[in-house]
């Protein structure tokens, strides 16, 4: 089992309610998040491009940020989804170092924190938060082994990127093209 | 004898203190007042119970659902998986609609204007005091001047509540600013062309067209939600998307043609468009034969409006204006040119949704599958209620005489009819304003002011500190649509359907419902037998009675879909049908506008283009925000804060800009912006144009995350050119310039 996730940049309008979606459901306070919004543009007026992209932790196959935790805090479970133990965690921010994508933060509670693809939620059958609010259901969720799971059919017939593949972590968000 | 009203903007007693939190960087504070308000105890919350809803950030009234804990709070809200608005996903700002519940800013407890010896000021009052002197004030005025002399501005479901009071006392003096401020020129336009207007939500069939068109509509920055999803099906599908507007816009961005379009030159675009359809033959010949009037004469207007007389005014290229208008030809009838919602831009905007209308039309798409559907409504009766008395004067005399095809009350009319002067004196003397945050909503602010100085007496019903609430007399704190019960939400669509509104929880602090407020209104002024419930819950329950459900059902559901539909969806084969014009037909040329002196075919003309060194203001929406109602909501604020300018790198290079640097904007007639803004260079934007997000710069210190946040267009809004046919006030024609340094105004940190 290998839990991904399918982000279509073409449907994506970046309107942020992956972020207070995924607030609300994790109880992130306010003034931080564990997803975030990025629009990239290229060109000049009038022929122009943007790409929008909601970005996360990546629960990376290779990740960089379990490897360097001192306490054994960071880890991967049950289809690659990196977590963090909070009592494990001293918050020492090596793993927020490590991370290329800048996917955690430190916690005003004094750890470490980040996404989960909401676990708990998946544990009861539903999508993460951020995938079952999106008004332009640009996101796609689910296991990659499974050939019939929505981000192994979305990942099918289009064509996709991951962020700083050169980084060598194998990123786990598909970002449809 | 008049006493001038100040604008109140500091804390009233026993308010002080909650402008501490905005000092406090949002990246290094802990658990915030906000967060211990939110009850979040960082553990997952036992939810109890969930109460259905519809949410009230934005008026598209997507059905939800409100998680209740075991504490009897509300801790989460998620779209009803039945609703036709939303389909089970809410947009930022409703997701983010805990916040409104949240906000430690609201409006807690009812507020009286004094007289003290620094100035005026508020005190805090009971709802007893503040309800019988709002009570006494409306009689004596009512005595003196008549009942009509009170005027309702409103927005939202409030205003439903207090309409019926005002109605009751005998007046329809009613006016909501998303008519004559934003899409009653769309809505008079197609009337003159369809014989129906387009209303809310648009019978727009984008999940099912081959080709959207927008002009200057912004869906996806604007975020309707069912548009928006519906946007999204439509790029799944490869539809076309055709996109008209000075800014590369997230729509643009999706697009398959982007048409950067010189500003208020679009109804010349829109007459080569037609101009193409034509020559080439390529409208919808059965269609036009049978349901419209004025072909010839329209095909002889417009043959001079070809692609190259349109490129010198729109700067378009003629074969990019070919390209797409075949592509509308091609795609039709399963294409949309879609009518916009917030059109008052230039002043000829009824015209111009004219020529949107035409547009429809020559492509046959009325009635079709991906094109323009029927929509319908569930027949709801209203509770039984004794006739309203008919007032001796109502809108229609303070507005057709200057805007004769004004079919809603114009809020700008109500305003000048509200003005004293010698030779006309106002007829309007009392405002009730419920959910619309006047001051930045209303452009001419000189005039706005005129009107507070002038009226006698004015009662604001709000649950935020918004700045309206500085002008008032008394203040009266609603509770969150999340906590209160309130009226049937029954908007047509495609399927008969309501949802209902049944409160959460229990309201916090001092705060009341609307219903409850104009009840208790009209028990003080002897209308008790108009307001014939105690609980609203009644009056929900007898009307759902009517339909053949219960609130017992409705708890259940939230929204309940019927069948019966009395029209079809779709006219596929309409042979007899009827428009609802004069003539029975479709009107490409009007008779109508005609005979009452205007353009039977609208025309282009030019409007003024900004002086050396200033640009055009332009501004919109963003996604996480409606209008000036959720700058201080703590979740919106954290996606964006303030607005910024967008400027074009050329224009940041003449002026020596850098990327993220704070300017006023400073308007033709002298008006400074009263905060900076900052700027953002990008490409995004026309050199002869900048942007601004609609809705910040808030001046009211008792918001304290949106206080001093960004530049309030509004404000710089001085022109408008108003449209003569139904009064809208055109604001797309001011312009503006930078000011680097500060000229000496207040800048919050
Ligand atoms: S579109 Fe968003 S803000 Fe408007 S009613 Fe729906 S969820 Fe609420």
């Amino acid at each position: 089992m290998r839990y991904a996730m399918a982000i279509d940049t073409r449907k994506c309008v970046g309107c942020g309610d992956c972020v207070v979606a995924c607030q609300v459901e994790n109880n992130v306070p306010i003034g931080y998040c564990r997803d975030w919004v990025v629009e990239s543009m290229a060109g000049t007026y009038p022929k122009l491009e943007i790409e929008i992209r909601s970005e996360r932790c990546n629960h990376c196959d290779n990740a960089p940020c379990v490897r360097c935790c001192p306490t054994g805090a960071s880890h991967i479970v049950e289809g690659g989804i990196v977590l963090v133990t909070h009592q494990k965690c001293i918050g020492c921010g090596a793993c927020i170092q490590s991370c290329p994508y800048d996917a955690r933060y430190s916690h005003p509670d004094g750890y470490v924190d980040k996404c989960t693809f909401c676990n708990h939620r998946i544990a009861e059958g539903k999508d993460p938060a951020c995938v079952s609010v999106c008004p332009t259901k640009c996101m796609y969720f689910g296991d990659l082994d499974d050939p019939n799971s929505p981000v192994s059919k979305a990942l099918q017939d289009r064509r996709y990127k991951t962020l700083a593949p050169e980084a060598g972590t194998h990123p786990q968000i598909y970002y449809l093209l | 004898m008049k006493t001038r009203r100040e604008f109140i903007k500091i804390s009233a007693l026993g308010l002080g203190g909650v402008a501490a939190l905005s000092s406090i960087s949002p990246l290094t504070r802990g658990a915030s007042a906000i967060e211990k308000l939110l009850g979040l105890n960082r553990n997952k919350p036992r939810i109890v119970k969930r109460v259905p809803s519809y949410c009230e950030v934005c008026f598209w009234k997507c059905a939800l659902w409100a998680d209740v804990d075991d504490s009897g709070r509300v801790v989460n809200l998620t779209g009803n998986a039945d609703d036709p608005h939303c389909n089970g996903r809410l947009c930022p700002r409703g997701t983010g609609g805990i916040g409104m519940l949240y906000d430690e800013d609201r409006l807690k407890k009812p507020l009286i204007r004094v007289n003290g010896e620094n100035g005026q000021t508020f005190r805090e009052a009971s709802w007893e005091e503040a309800l019988d002197l709002v009570a006494n004030k409306l009689k004596e005025i009512a005595d003196k001047y008549g009942p009509e002399s009170i005027a309702l501005f409103n927005h939202g479901s409030p205003g439903h509540h207090l309409g019926h009071l005002l109605k009751a006392l005998g007046s329809d003096n009613i006016a909501a600013p998303s008519y004559a401020q934003c899409r009653g020129p769309r809505e008079v336009g197609f009337e003159f062309t369809f014989g129906t207007g387009v209303g809310s939500p648009e019978p727009t069939d984008i999940r099912d067209t081959r080709c959207l068109v927008l002009i200057g509509s912004h869906i996806g920055e604007n975020m309707h939600n069912g548009q928006v999803q519906e946007m999204s099906d439509a790029i799944d599908r490869g539809a076309t998307i055709i996109t008209v507007d000075p800014r590369f816009s997230t729509a643009a961005s999706k697009s398959k043609y982007w048409l950067p379009i010189k500003p208020a030159t679009d109804i010349a675009l829109l007459l080569a468009w037609i101009n193409v359809l034509i020559t080439e033959e390529l409208y919808d010949k059965d269609f036009v034969e049978k349901y419209t009037t004025g072909f010839d004469k329209l095909k002889s207007y417009i043959r001079p409006f070809t692609p190259e007389w349109a490129y010198g005014i729109t700067t378009l290229e003629p074969d990019l204006i070919r390209k797409t208008a075949r592509e509308m030809g091609s795609a039709a009838p399963a294409v949309i040119v879609h009518p916009g919602r917030h059109v008052t831009w230039y002043g000829d905007d009824t015209q111009r949704a004219r020529a949107v209308a035409i547009l429809n039309a020559l492509l046959g798409n009325w009635g079709r599958r991906g094109g323009f559907y029927f929509k319908e409504a569930k027949p709801l009766p209203e509770y039984p209620t004794p006739e309203y008395p008919k007032p001796s004067w109502s809108w229609k005399d303070v507005t057709n005489d200057k805007y004769p095809a004004a079919r809603l009350s114009v809020s700008n009319a109500l305003i000048d009819a509200s003005i004293h002067s010698e030779d006309k004196p106002a007829r309007i003397k009392a405002w009730l304003v419920a959910g619309t945050n006047l001051p930045l909503t209303i452009p001419q602010k000189d005039t706005l002011e005129k009107a507070f100085q002038d009226i006698e007496f004015l009662m604001v019903l709000d649950t935020m500190p918004m700045e309206i609430t500085g002008y008032a007399d008394v203040v009266l704190p609603e509770c969150t649509y999340l906590e209160r019960d309130d009226d049937i939400r029954n908007e047509p669509h495609r399927e008969l359907n309501i949802a209902v509104r049944l409160a959460a929880m229990e309201p916090m602090y001092d705060t009341k419902p609307g219903w409850w407020v104009a009840r208790e209104l009209g028990l003080r002024l002897g209308l008790e037998k108009y307001f014939p419930w105690k609980e609203y819950r009644e009056v929900i329950e007898w009307q759902l009675s009517q339909i053949g459900t219960s609130v017992d059902e409705m708890q259940r559901l939230g929204v309940k879909k019927f069948e019966g539909r009395k029209t079809p969806l779709y006219a596929e084969t309409p042979e007899d049908y009827q428009f609802k014009t004069p003539s029975g037909k479709i009107e490409l040329y009007s008779e109508q506008l005609e005979s009452m002196g205007f353009d039977a075919i609208p025309r282009f003309t030019q409007h003024p283009e900004p002086p050396e060194g200033y640009y055009r203001l332009i501004y919109g929406r963003a996604p996480m925000h409606t209008f000036s109602r959720t700058a201080n909501n703590p979740y919106l604020v954290d996606l964006m804060k303030e607005n910024s300018v967008w400027v074009n790198p050329r224009v940041a290079a003449l002026w020596g800009l850098k990327n993220g640097q704070y300017v006023w904007l400073k308007n033709q007639d002298g008006v400074v912006s009263h905060f900076p803004t900052k700027v953002r260079i990008t490409e995004r934007i026309r050199w002869d144009s900048v942007y601004i997000v609609h809705g910040f710069g808030h001046h009211d210190k008792k918001l304290s995350r949106a206080y001093g946040r960004g530049a309030n267009d509004t404000e710089l809004i001085t022109r408008v050119s108003v449209d003569p046919l139904m009064g809208g006030t055109g604001m797309r024609g001011n312009f503006v310039t930078f000011v680097t340094e500060n000229p000496g105004k207040e800048v919050v940190s």
